[in-house]
């Protein structure tokens, strides 16, 4: 209720304070044929602005403040004697019954003495208060557009101002995605510092045995946190997913790019991207309820033990839905290299496969090995296929037929459900965290950056 | 067939006779009268898609000699020039008819390789596009695809030789190993150049090749191109009038996909007959 | 010919050696790039197959067509409360809790079961613990809010429509294997041929799973979990993304691409975003969980927490694509607009984003459809808790589509929940298809216009 009212005014308020503006600006130039600097609109939107931002800053410091107040302001009205025998849960149910009568909902049971009038007296509080704070945001908008309005004059540069506050606010909206890098930085650091209270850094990076134990099944013991096994286990599922999607999608790049027909093309180009349009956990319930048992009965024909849920059938997944990234990727690169060099070739009588080979792939090496680097970078960070299909197994191994876990899969492990971050238990998961993103940001950062050379070198 | 072989059986001096007592009877006939025709054309087109970009071309290139082809751009004489190594063949959409024949063989028959048919007729492009490779690579890239070369040292002896006969050798003898995008623009078209001899072509195709150079590098080509001339057939494109008549022997005027005139170059320089070609020489289109 | 040892015709018989085998090559690299091809469509194929295969009978359900009576012998209750004059809300409030605690005390499971018995043929012997397991465990609390709805039931007879158990649906839909012992069914024999016999009268029927759309998730009665809360969730979410991710993705990719001038620090931005869109998306999660939910406090589980931690996630699909949308704009264009006299700020927002618009709007669905799949960051801020509400606003415990997906499929009713999961994985993947159509749709469109 309350909400529609401050929206409202403020919308009669921005309204009136950009009819005012417009009309004052157009009063000038109308009949004195005055050259004003800005147009009508620019005057109009530059009141209003003078008129919003005083009113907003009133309304956030209000939001801000107010449910401390009223807080304070409630157990004012709670006699000493009351407050002094009532414990926490009880405090609450007190402020809730009085914050009931205020409302007029009412409340069961016999009145307290004192209730009723601390319900009456919050109630205007409450109202006093919000009419306070819409009389402090209209008064001090009303007074931002009368000082606009008084600045109105032929020389008043209202459109460089406005443009300012444009590019301000536009400056403001740059500013989230470094805050977001900032924050994913400083919250993974603090967090994995405090866990390095716990665990020496030394037991977590170059430890082989990963077994935490939760704080509730006995106090002191804390497990053992290695990296390596998991380490081990992302490394393996990502070689696996590599084999499967670097030659797939990098031949279904250069047969689409330079041998298939602009009709097949039109065709299976969009059907691969759907690949990368599915979201992974369904690749994940895939994996496991159809890959996974599949491998395991193909194992069991010839001879050989494969697990349902293993580093195999995880990274056999994971090429798959990697597959759309490094043909498009590649498809990219190889439009970049130049037709000239392709005809170079082709002049000197190479066949098709032979300037291929020989001639535009060396060229597209470099793009190539970027789009590679990418695509390792995005299987290492890769969750929900394995959690559902690598088998949770955090064990130090190297055979792929075997359950495996992952960084990713034990950050989802150690912090679902979990957000006290009191114990190493919970907070490992930042550890992880930290290691995967230094991880994925070498190889972005490297990748990027031999991107970027490719496609500068043939510009 | 037959009808064509046939024709290619007469001596070149009579088809070449023919051909100028057709066009142009006042032709200087002595000039070229010991030289053999390598190429003939008869009745080219070329649809990019639904679009027309050549009309009935029919030409004769002589042997051992320098043909221009000369016109205003976006006239068709790059596209036919692509047509005598098949290179059309790579453009999506592109359709050549008609018949061309290189010693004699229709170089459209489907039966022929066209692998094989590049061999023999090299390319030289209008921008250099030495591969990403080293200097020795580039020029050894072909006799390797082909097998030319027994073993290394005959490679060495092929690199050596097409870098001699590029003149680029003297340049580059020290860091053949060194990649040739390294070089500048008119090494690297030498560079080109001398990739391209080192398969042994017969014919070298070279559609503007000295249109990215300065003036320097371009002296030094056109005298190369004068030196090939000796053991190649040699068919330029150009878009300079000058350089057409500095290089050529033999000169062909193309004009909105048609071959307006043809001669020999002095001729087409001094006295052209039609008067489109007369308009493009005095620099009145184009 | 020329002074190389080979002659012409030694050259050509050289090169003409040479090509059967570089033929056969370049016909086996062919080969191999169709094989890429086939092996790429054929996973597309197998998937959806898959996924189709087994989502798409779970859209029918077996319903129960039972006549029931509110038997006053059985149900035991006075009458409701009504509101007296001058009584306050609370008091008014507490006398109908009081009663409609009393209709929770009652027994409804024997007004299902006399039902049961009278759909049953006369003189079927079977336990009321087995009749029972026939319809869904919840079929109750549906009987019962349809007393409390209308407490004048009382004594009369009604037909309903209740849904059958998971257990049922299963075993009509052929999923159990009928050969298997009574030791290893999950029904028990007098159920099991009640069951058939009810198949054959029609008092058991199949139709469209209604339920799969307008039933929160249940973890007792799985036949009657459904996907609204998730969906609900989900739209919370996309409308934060969307409210949030577009001004700010769009307001950023303006002001880099034209305002900002060209120096080290606009370079580290630029890289800084690139990076940022290749960070996994588990580390945004983390990200969610120290600052939403442990610094600021956000409701855990909650879309808005959610939302907010998606939106961070699609910020940089959409600057980037807008970025290369603004790129694309003809210097042309520019020239014009800034010859005309418009400011640098008239120009992009009269003349450059107008053209962009299409672009954009392409970005921002791709990077929409995108945040909706996403569910490894949405486990780190709570969103796997288990939610049998719908979510009225976005500070309300919710789950969202997929990770309803990763709950079901870890459902140990695995017989039922893997038809269910293959369904709601189905309705994502519809509005993902559906999402990505329009793009691509508004795309080809733009493409025909420019």
């Amino acid at each position: 209720m309350s909400t529609f009212i401050v929206a409202g005014l403020l919308l009669v308020l921005l309204g009136l304070a950009y009819q005012l503006g417009w009309s004052k600006s157009r009063a000038l130039s109308t009949p004195q044929g005055v050259r004003v600097h800005s147009r009508g609109q620019y005057h109009g939107a530059l009141v209003a602005l003078w008129t919003l931002v005083p009113a907003v800053l009133v309304l956030g410091v209000w939001a801000f403040f107010s449910p401390g107040v009223t807080h304070w302001y409630t157990v004012s009205q709670i006699p000493a004697d009351v407050l002094a025998s009532l414990d926490q849960v009880g405090l609450n149910q007190q402020m809730q019954r009085i914050r009931d009568l205020a409302s007029g909902f009412g409340v069961t049971g016999e009145l307290r003495t004192f209730e009723e009038a601390a319900g009456q007296n919050l109630a205007r509080f409450q109202l006093l208060s919000f009419l306070i704070m819409l009389a402090a945001a209209a008064g001090l908008g009303v007074l931002g557009l009368t000082f606009a309005r008084r600045r109105i004059n032929p020389r008043l540069r209202a459109r460089n101002e406005v443009e300012r506050a444009i590019s301000w606010g536009l400056i403001a909206c740059s500013a989230v995605a470094i805050l977001t890098t900032m924050g994913i930085v400083a919250s993974l650091v603090t967090e994995a510092f405090r866990f390095f209270t716990y665990i020496n850094p030394l037991d977590f990076f170059f430890g082989t045995v990963w077994a935490p134990k939760f704080s509730s099944t006995g106090a002191g013991d804390a497990g053992q946190y290695g990296l390596l096994p998991l380490l081990t286990g992302t490394l393996m599922i990502s070689a696996i997913a590599m084999l499967v999607a670097v030659p797939v999608g990098l031949m279904t790049a250069i047969y689409l790019n330079q041998y298939a027909h602009a009709n097949l093309r039109k065709v299976v180009k969009p059907i691969i991207e759907i690949l990368a349009g599915i979201p992974t956990i369904v690749y994940g319930f895939f994996a496991l309820v159809t890959v996974g048992p599949f491998l395991r009965d193909f194992g069991n024909t010839i001879g050989l033990s494969i697990s349902a849920t293993s580093a195999l059938t995880a990274g056999l997944v994971m090429g798959v839905m990697i597959i759309p990234f490094i043909s498009s990727l590649s498809d990219d690169i190889l439009n970049q290299v130049p037709r000239t060099l392709r005809d170079g070739a082709y002049g000197l009588g190479a066949t098709q496969s032979e300037t291929i080979r020989n001639v535009l792939l060396p060229a597209a090496l470099p793009g190539i090995v970027g789009a590679f680097l990418l695509a390792v970078s995005r299987a290492i960070g890769e969750t929900m296929i394995v959690v559902l299909a690598a088998g949770n197994a955090p064990i130090l191994r190297g055979n792929p037929l075997e359950p495996v876990s992952t960084i990713t899969v034990s950050i989802v492990n150690q912090l679902t459900g979990d957000t006290d971050f009191t114990g190493p238990q919970s907070l490992v998961a930042f550890a992880l965290g930290l290691t995967l993103f230094i991880m994925t940001l070498c190889l972005n950062i490297v990748a990027l950056y031999i991107v970027r050379r490719f496609r500068e070198q043939y510009e | 067939m037959d009808m064509l072989a046939g024709k290619v059986k007469m001596t070149a001096q009579t088809v070449d006779a023919a051909m100028n007592a057709a066009i142009n009877p006042a032709a200087n006939l002595a000039q070229l009268v010991d030289r053999p025709i390598r190429l003939t054309a008869r009745d080219v087109t070329v649809h990019y898609g639904a679009k027309q970009a050549l009309h009935g071309i029919s030409i004769d290139i002589p042997d051992r000699a320098v043909t221009a082809f000369i016109g205003p751009s976006g006239c068709g004489k790059s596209t036919f020039l692509r047509c005598i190594n098949r290179m059309n063949d790579t453009i999506e959409g592109a359709r050549v008819g008609g018949t061309i024949l290189l010693d004699g063989e229709n170089i459209y028959d489907p039966d022929l390789d066209v692998v094989e048919l590049r061999a023999r007729v090299g390319m030289v492009f209008q921008k250099p596009n030495p591969f990403p490779k080293s200097i020795y690579d580039n020029v050894a890239y072909g006799a390797r695809i082909h097998g030319l070369a027994r073993n290394k040292t005959d490679l060495d002896e092929i690199v050596v030789s097409s870098l001699r006969k590029a003149g680029l050798f003297e340049e580059v003898k020290d860091r053949l190993n060194e990649p040739g995008t390294g070089l500048s623009g008119g090494q690297q078209q030498r560079l080109c150049i001398a990739r391209a001899i080192a398969v042994g072509p017969e014919v070298i195709l070279m559609d503007e090749p000295c249109s990215a150079l300065d003036p320097i590098a371009t002296a030094i080509i056109e005298e190369l191109i004068d030196e090939l001339r000796e053991n190649y057939t040699i068919v330029i494109v150009t878009h300079s009038m000058q350089q057409a008549a500095r290089v050529s022997q033999r000169t062909a005027f193309f004009h909105l996909g048609n071959l307006i005139e043809q001669g020999v170059t002095e001729d087409i320089f001094t006295n052209p007959v039609n008067k489109q070609t007369q308009d493009y020489i005095m620099g009145r289109i184009g | 010919m020329t002074d190389t040892t080979l002659s012409a015709a030694e050259r050509r018989k050289l090169v003409r050696d040479g090509l059967a085998r570089r033929h056969l090559n370049e016909r086996l690299f062919r080969t191999f790039g169709i094989v890429a091809i086939c092996l790429a469509l054929g996973f597309v194929a197998l998937l959806f197959t898959d996924v189709l295969r087994k989502g798409i009978p779970a859209f029918t359900q077996s319903n129960l067509h039972l006549e029931v009576t509110f038997d006053p012998e059985l149900l035991k209750i006075d009458a409701a409360p009504v509101r007296a004059a001058g009584q306050s809300d609370a008091d008014f409030r507490s006398a109908r809790l009081g009663w409609e605690r009393q209709v929770a005390m009652l027994n409804w499971n024997t007004i299902i079961e006399a039902g049961l018995r009278d759909a049953a043929p006369a003189g079927f012997e079977i336990e009321s613990r087995q009749l029972l397991t026939i319809s869904e465990s919840d079929a109750r609390h549906r009987i019962r809010q349809l007393f409390v709805n209308d407490p004048d039931l009382l004594g009369q007879t009604i037909s309903v429509d209740l849904l059958a158990s998971a257990n049922t649906d299963n075993w009509i839909k052929g999923n159990i294997n009928r050969d298997l012992g009574d030791a290893q069914q999950q029904l028990s024999a007098p159920a099991r041929a009640l069951i058939d016999i009810f198949e054959q009268d029609g008092t058991i029927t199949q139709g469209f799973a209604w339920s799969l759309f307008t039933n929160v998730d249940s973890r007792s009665a799985p036949a009657s979990a459904g996907l609204l809360g998730a969906l609900m969730g989900t739209f919370w979410m996309m409308l934060i993304v969307i409210v949030l991710a577009v001004p700010i993705g769009v307001g950023s990719a303006i002001y880099l691409e034209e305002f900002a001038p060209k120096s080290r620090l606009t370079d580290l931005i630029e890289v800084n975003i690139n990076n940022l869109a290749a960070v996994p998306s588990i580390v945004f999660g983390l990200l969610g969980a120290a600052v939403f939910i442990n610094w600021f406090r956000l409701p855990l589980s909650a879309p808005l927490a959610g939302g907010l931690v998606l939106t961070l996630m699609t910020l940089p699909t959409i600057i980037i694509a807008t970025r290369a949308a603004l790129k694309g704009v003809s210097p042309a264009l520019r020239q014009a607009a800034l010859g005309m006299g418009a400011s640098r700020t008239q120009m992009v927002f009269h003349h450059v984003l107008p053209v962009t618009f299409p672009s954009i709007l392409t970005a921002t669905i791709i990077g929409v459809a995108q945040a909706m799949g996403e569910t490894a960051p949405l486990l780190l801020i709570g969103m796997n808790a288990f939610v049998a509400s719908v979510p009225g606003t976005p500070i309300e415990q919710a789950t969202a589509l997929p990770v309803q997906i990763y709950l079901w499929q870890g459902n140990e009713n695995r017989n039922f929940f893997e038809a269910r999961t293959s369904a709601a994985i189905l309705v994502l993947l519809g509005f993902m298809i559906t999402l990505n159509a329009i793009a691509i749709f508004l795309r080809s469109r733009l493409e025909k216009r420019a």
